[in-house]
């Protein structure tokens, strides 16, 4: 079969599972949401699975990874009889945090939500599309848009659960809230999973979204996370993604955000087969700051992109994106990353750094900085570097008696801590510092402080 | 800021000073594009079996590709069909001397300032005019012709150096290419033909002046430049066009092979009429060169100024296949009113130790839009090779766009590739401190801009220097220059 007969296949047979599990993917739903769904899925059709041809989709090639057929599909939650919350427990020293967990995309029944404040709502997005209804569909889709980017729209699709967060105005959620996404199954699996977070005018909250593999089978992982920021919120939104290598994760956070409200996000891959995050926040009220942070280690066959794109369309908004990459043995990694400045967005400052370390002759870095700017009253700037570790620097270290290896993996943790630095969570800082510094050294390959045993 | 505003309409308002027509009849074949009309332009030219064949194979290609959609332009709707495809001057005299040049030409290079006379006795300068598509003037022949040096139209070249011509022609882009590219394969009229032989240095810059003249003309200009073993040359390209509301197509293709130790520098201002202040009118520039460091310690220089043409697509690049080869691409690109452009490089890295610096300026004021979009290609065997980038953006006006648009693709671990770019507008402190110093806004702006723009033009040779800064000049500052 030529590759377009493979895609073409690939795209009926998912056209074919939608139409027969219709009735159970709109469950629960509205008439707005299903509406959404079919909206996504014509969409998706009119798309397609992106080919390499497809500029965004130029350094990630997904067409072998939707040509497998043995794929199975998690219509259903799938079923533990097992305490979660026993078993897990991320034993940061004095790091607390409300844990929620998703097991396959599916919002776990025995999460508790009992400690949070008053006004909050915290539940599976299933149970959200019934009860809060108003509240999901003023959001839902609004920020992510089916109708511009397949995966998006496959999402939009296919989506039946994952976790609905709404903070009121003026709360401020302290413990950050730890969504631990696990996959766990007996065949390879293909999950999806769709988030919302809503934050009210002058609200905070920290999110920690984990990403685990419990099992030897394949995975392709199509996640996508909505939030909404308000007037003056605050949400601080950590990822780390370890997977393993038959793991595809593809990856969406969409995010728009109102006046003065301040977006920091940091993204650490340490595993994953195909890793593909796509970051895309749209500033659409005055004054805004967003900082996206992003460190992959990557070895073996690994693939990795980081695709960002912030859209500055109100006057005065700051944006800061630092993505470094450390390649190792054949990976490949990839960054895209584009400021757009809109003709009326004056004042504005957006800031753009690649920064990528090739470990071995195999190893193979493709990155794509863009600037678009419509206006003439902005500061705006972007790099993007691919070398080695300097040498000077490395023998600077040597003649002070510190051997070859250790000084090479100094600088390269000096290399990846800039990234790490803007953690604002002072025990989740060290914790993954730590982790990133036994990386490192390939002595890692699970949170060492996690009592799940991650197959690699 | 209100008299920078000022300053800057008028700037924006400002016409294009060198419209006119000149009134040289043309002998040209209908409208329009067939397998026909590529064998009667072979015919015409009296071309070998070889030339005939090689537009042939284009053209078939041509009529299976699409025009290229992904640079950030806008393209009106192009009738490929509504196009004459060759004309050639009616007399075609070959000139010993100056007096025997049809004067209407002679006043038509006085007014864009191109006294050849005076440039053949001061700057010693050889001009191959290029009047629509035939070869008028060559100058400098005989002197060149000692050392051994061919530069001549190139229709002479497939005439006298066919085996030459045979080898190289198409060897960096070939007739599948791209679709401008393969266009001009099949249609070409005439262009410059460059050989160096071995160890040679070229004693003066070669300079042609291109100038799109007839009515409904599309020019399609096919350079090859070719520099054998420890030559150097130094080649000048310029051009200004006259006045005229429909738009024009250029697709012109230039291609330049540096042999081992080679040096090749290649400098081009490039002036076409740009359009009305409504961007009605002006010329397409759809352009394609292509350098290739074929030998080791070759080196390949691209400068360019742009200041014309309403849409510019244009990406001079390199491919630096031999080891040690050494790449540079400097650029001023200015762009005005409803002026597009998307221009940059490629510099592909396929041998070792290869270097390869970019330096592109965009400059782009009223409602236009101007692009940096570049590749930086590293292949698995370019062991140790070298890049800097360096875009930076001035933006002028809040009408305007200035995009950049970088691929870096490394494949190895020990080359290292660097890229960096800004954008910015002229600082209201910059102009307050010239202000201060007893400088009005408006040579402030001027000067700023130059400097800006200086890095690329003391690259240029001394003569294009000069023309560069000016252009740069009249193209800002509104009465200035």
């Amino acid at each position: 079969m030529t590759e377009s007969t493979i895609i073409e296949t690939a795209e009926q047979r998912i056209l074919q599972l939608f139409t027969e599990n219709k009735t159970l993917l709109d469950e629960g739903a509205g008439s707005l949401l299903r509406n959404h769904r079919e909206v996504s899925m014509k969409a998706f059709q009119r798309m397609g699975i992106p080919s390499r041809k497809v500029e965004n989709y130029k350094y990630t090639d997904l067409t072998k990874l939707f040509s497998l057929e043995n794929y199975n599909r998690a219509f259903r939650p799938t079923s533990f009889d097992f305490d979660m919350q026993e078993v897990f427990t991320c034993d940061v020293p004095e790091f607390d945090t409300h844990i929620l967990f998703h097991v396959n995309g599916w919002y776990f029944y025995q999460n508790r939500t009992d400690q949070f404040p008053k006004g909050t709502i915290i539940k599976s997005m299933k149970s959200a599309w019934k009860e809060n209804a108003e509240l999901v569909e003023t959001y839902y889709g609004k920020i992510a848009d089916s109708s511009a980017d397949p995966l998006v729209a496959l999402n939009g699709a296919f989506a039946q659960d994952g976790v609905f967060i709404y903070i009121p105005e003026h709360v401020v959620i302290e413990k950050p809230i730890q969504i631990i996404n696990l996959l766990r199954s007996d065949e390879d699996l293909y999950v999806t999973q769709r988030n919302l977070v809503v934050l009210g005018k002058n609200s905070q909250v920290k999110l920690m979204f984990c990403d685990h593999t419990l099992a030897i089978h394949s995975f392709v992982a199509n996640y996508l996370t909505e939030i909404f920021l308000g007037e003056d919120s605050i949400a601080d939104v950590y990822g780390i993604q370890n997977q393993h290598n038959g793991t595809a994760y593809l990856n969406g956070l969409f995010v728009h955000q109102g006046r003065n409200s301040q977006l920091i996000t940091n993204t650490i891959s340490l595993h994953g087969g195909i890793a593909r995050n796509h970051l895309h926040v749209d500033l659409l009220g005055e004054n805004a700051n967003a900082s996206l942070y992003g460190l992959t280690l990557t070895d073996k066959d690994q693939h990795s992109e980081n695709f960002t794109s912030i859209l500055h369309s109100k006057p005065g908004c700051h944006s800061n994106q630092i993505f470094k990459n450390v390649l190792d043995d054949s990976s490949t990694g990839a960054f895209t990353g584009r400021i757009h400045v809109l003709p009326g967005a004056k004042k504005t400052e957006a800031y753009q750094r690649n920064n990528s370390v090739l470990m071995t002759k195999a190893a193979k870095m493709n990155t794509k900085p863009q600037l678009v700017i419509d206006n003439d009253d902005v500061k705006c700037s972007h790099g993007a570097t691919v070398g080695q570790i300097n040498e000077e620097a490395l023998f600077y270290l040597m003649t002070r008696g510190i051997n070859e290896n250790e000084a090479r993996l100094m600088l390269m943790f000096a290399f990846a801590h800039e990234v790490l630095a803007n953690i604002r969570v002072e025990p989740l800082r060290q914790s993954i510092d730590r982790l990133v510094n036994k990386r490192l050294r390939g002595e890692v390959s699970r949170c060492h402080d996690c009592k799940l045993e991650c197959i690699r | 800021m209100d008299n920078q505003n000022t300053l800057i309409n008028e700037v924006t308002d400002r016409d294009y000073r060198f419209g006119f027509v000149s009134d040289i009849a043309t002998d040209s074949i209908p409208k329009g594009l067939s397998e026909e009309v590529v064998r009667i332009i072979s015919a015409k030219k009296e071309e070998p079996e070889f030339m005939l064949e090689f537009r042939l194979k284009a053209y078939r290609k041509w009529l299976t590709m699409k025009m290229p959609d992904w640079a950030q332009l806008t393209i009106p709707e192009i009738d490929y069909q509504d196009i004459i495809y060759y004309a050639a001057p009616r007399q075609q005299p070959k000139y010993e001397s100056l007096d025997e040049v049809d004067p209407e030409l002679l006043s038509t290079f006085a007014k864009l300032g191109i006294p050849l006379e005076e440039q053949k006795m001061l700057a010693g300068v050889a001009v191959d005019a290029v009047m629509d598509s035939v070869s008028v003037k060559t100058t400098f022949k005989e002197n060149l012709a000692e050392l051994g040096i061919i530069f001549c139209s190139f229709s002479e070249a497939v005439k006298h150096h066919p085996d030459l011509v045979q080898k190289y022609l198409g060897m960096v882009v070939p007739p599948n290419d791209n679709f401008y590219a393969a266009l001009n394969c099949a249609v070409f009229s005439d262009g410059s033909f460059v050989y160096i032989p071995k160890g040679v240095r070229c004693p003066m810059e070669l300079s042609t002046y291109f100038r799109i003249n007839a009515k409904n003309t599309g020019q399609f200009e096919r350079t090859l430049i070719i520099a054998d073993s420890d030559s150097y040359v130094s080649y000048l390209e310029g051009c200004t066009a006259p006045m005229r509301d429909e738009n024009q197509l250029h697709a012109a293709v230039v291609e330049i092979i540096a042999l081992d130790r080679a040096e090749v520098k290649y400098s081009t201002v490039q002036n076409w009429y740009p359009g009305n202040k409504e961007g009605v009118g002006g010329i397409y520039n759809f352009v394609t060169k292509r350098g290739l460091c074929k030998g080791e310690y070759s080196k390949i220089y691209w400068n360019q100024v742009e200041t014309g043409s309403a849409i510019t697509w244009k990406y001079p690049s390199c491919i630096l296949a031999g080891d040690n080869s050494v790449a540079e691409f400097n650029s001023v690109a200015l762009t005005n009113n409803y002026q597009q452009a998307d221009t940059g490089t490629k510099m592909i890295h396929l041998g070792k130790n290869t270097k390869s610096t970019i330096v592109s300026k965009g400059i782009s004021a009223g409602h236009s839009s101007n692009s940096y979009r570049g590749l930086v290609r590293v292949a698995a065997k370019a062991e140790n090779a070298r890049n800097y980038s360096q875009c930076d953006s001035l933006l002028l006006g809040d009408h305007c766009g200035a995009h950049t648009f970088p691929y870096i693709e490394v494949g190895n671990q020990n080359s290292v590739v660097e890229h960096e770019a800004t954008t910015s507008k002229i600082g209201e402190d910059q102009i307050f401190y010239c202000n201060q110093r007893g400088i009005s806004t408006q040579d402030a702006i001027g000067m700023i801009v130059n400097g800006y723009a200086r890095e690329v033009i003391n690259k240029l040779p001394m003569e294009f220097a000069v023309e560069a800064q000016k252009l740069l000049q009249i193209s800002l500052e509104g009465s200035v220059g």
